[in-house]
């Protein structure tokens, strides 16, 4: 086997991982900097060049049926989306976390509650869980952000309670405990760098779910509303001039495959690495 | 056994006491559904009336109590619609749903599972490649992406199918692939994975080291070990078979369950969307439950394990 820490970045990484990566930073980088990037603004039409066509001068990507640069519109959908994802998994990562060491930590009644929750959330396709509290709750980004932050964090809670109980059992806790630690700061800074590497990549997995999650809900236009845009919207207005101007619902369905895509590359990478009893 | 099925069975009715009352929570405390239905302009003795007639003038306490008892009853509330039993304007969707999700069903199963117990038992060959590539990308297309792509080149471009509606069987077939192919990936994933887990157990190779022969080492000892995991998506998949397709019935104005909830979502017709939502619920709960009952028969460990621990 090769010295992993001596090899060179190229061989310890294989290339789609690599170009995944890459992607990825791509993808970062728009939604960081897209007010810089959109040469155009969010509704900002051209009538005179309605529907154009990819490669037209103005507009590399081509203009919907108002006219406005699909080019900006997907950079600033890109910007939404990904706030959306990247909010949703860090707050399931947490919340999910959080309860996994209570249930740990309490066991008896509080773990059953915590497993009865997570029974309830796998029970019920969360898509419809979504529907029915987006629509009936109206609809705003925080809320949006909210409900996907709750999408997944059955796993992380089962995931963090197996593992503290397990690693209740080492000596390592067992001998924090004995100096008198609190149990926050067992759990905190003891138990959780132990597990970091799980969760993370539990992370990755979820992270394209909740992308998938989005468009989904957004293409039924109960997700994020006009006049602000995600992949999801794009390719939900895009249906209506499919046969007339399939790039509208092109670009965006590409950016969300690839970039699901690629953090799934990431996410199984990183899970052969880090934790093969994932698998 | 006689515990682990009760222990599950217990859960299993909780879980349905959940979505009750998470049903009643979301529907009811969102905001006053009379406001919404007759208007901020309707005269107030109209929204009085409809309160009356809906019960929302009760207590929410008794709102709930009496929710509970309607659905023991089998009473499940009219459309605030059209006035007519909501069970009714539900169950007449189903069959067309059931059009879609059953032959997708079979797909996936014909399909995801011999290409995923085929890719472990050739690990590593073409083909084995060629499924994990497939997977991925069933995982990664979105199902209304996907949808939209084939419309876009069998209907729009090629004109060999129509792009969506209910008349006719040709209709329904870009929807079940749609919906099979993305499945038949997620299956093939799974059951090469499961498949490669067992593999590589130790009484695989104490099987073929006392002289049994592959095919017989293969059918005899992988396949059972390596049905558990698998029986459990396959269950799951069973479960969505009601509630599966809200996304590609939407994509082909496909007139079943899904499309009913989400006209119903958005037009804020409470009894239907409770109605969907325990339906739902019921048919995930019913074959996690089977899914239980099955492990017990596939699994003699779990026969005399001790009840509930995971």
């Amino acid at each position: 086997m090769v010295d992993a820490s001596t090899a060179p970045l190229t061989r310890r990484v294989p290339p789609a991982v690599l170009l995944a990566a890459f992607w990825v930073v791509v993808m970062l980088s728009i939604a960081l900097f897209a007010d810089a990037i959109a040469p155009f603004g969010l509704t900002r039409m051209d009538l005179g060049h309605r529907l154009a066509p990819p490669g037209a001068v103005a507009h590399w990507l081509g203009t919907d049926e108002l006219g406005r640069d699909v080019w900006s519109r997907l950079v600033f959908s890109i910007r939404i989306s990904l706030l959306i994802a990247f909010g949703a998994t860090a707050m399931s990562a947490v919340v999910g976390t959080a309860l996994g060491f209570l249930a740990a930590h309490f066991r008896g009644l509080t773990e059953q509650a915590v497993l009865t929750l997570a029974d309830f959330q796998a029970a019920l396709p969360f898509l419809i869980l979504a529907l029915a509290v987006l629509a009936f709750f109206g609809n705003s980004l925080p809320l949006l952000v909210c409900l996907m932050g709750l999408y997944g964090w059955e796993r992380y809670a089962r995931i963090a309670r197996g593992l503290a109980i397990a690693a209740t059992a080492q000596g390592y806790a067992g001998a924090v405990r004995q100096l008198g630690a609190t149990p926050a700061r067992i759990y905190l800074r003891h138990i959780l760098p132990n597990i970091a590497s799980t969760l993370i990549v539990s992370m990755t997995l979820v992270f394209p779910e909740v992308i998938l999650l989005e468009s989904g809900l957004s293409f039924l236009g109960l997700g994020v509303q006009p006049p602000m845009t995600s992949l999801g919207n794009m390719v939900g207005y895009g249906r209506e001039y499919i046969s007339r101007a399939p790039w509208i619902m092109l670009a965006p369905a590409l950016t969300i495959i690839l970039t699901t895509l690629a953090v799934s590359l990431i996410g199984d990478w990183l899970r052969d690495r880090l934790d093969p009893s994932l698998r | 056994m006689l515990r682990y099925l009760a222990v599950r069975v217990g859960r299993a009715l909780v879980t349905i006491a959940l979505v009750v009352t998470f049903a009643f929570v979301v529907l009811r405390l969102s905001g006053d559904p009379a406001l919404i239905i007759m208007g901020p302009e309707a005269p107030p003795e109209v929204i009085a009336a409809f309160r009356k007639a809906w019960g929302l003038d009760e207590p929410i306490w008794r709102q709930y109590i009496d929710y509970f008892g309607a659905i023991l009853q089998g009473e499940l509330g009219r459309s605030m619609r059209d006035g007519r039993p909501a069970i009714a304007l539900v169950a007449e969707r189903i069959p067309a749903t059931l059009a879609l999700t059953i032959p997708a069903l079979l797909l996936k199963l014909g399909i995801g599972l011999p290409a995923g117990i085929y890719a472990a038992l050739h690990r590593g060959s073409a083909i084995d490649r060629a499924v994990m590539v497939a997977a991925v990308a069933g995982f990664t297309v979105p199902s209304f992406v996907l949808g939209l792509v084939l419309v876009l080149v069998f209907a729009v471009q090629l004109g060999w199918l129509p792009s969506g509606g209910q008349e006719s069987w040709r209709h329904a077939i870009l929807p079940i692939i749609t919906l099979g192919t993305g499945g038949a990936a997620v299956l093939a994933r799974f059951t090469r994975s499961a498949m490669l887990e067992v593999l590589g157990q130790p009484y695989i190779r104490t099987a073929s080291a006392k002289g049994i022969p592959w095919r017989a080492v293969v059918t005899g000892h992988a396949l059972p070990n390596a049905a558990i995991p698998t029986v459990t998506i396959i269950g799951f998949m069973v479960g969505t078979l009601i509630a599966g397709a809200v996304v590609v019935e939407s994509v082909f104005s496909w007139p079943g369950v899904g499309r009913l909830l989400v006209v119903a979502v958005a037009n804020r017709d409470l009894a239907v969307v409770q109605c969907i939502l325990l339906l739902v619920a019921a048919t995930m709960v019913a074959s996690n439950l089977t899914v239980d009952f099955l492990y017990g028969f596939l699994d003699p460990r779990l026969r005399g394990a001790r009840a509930g621990s995971h």
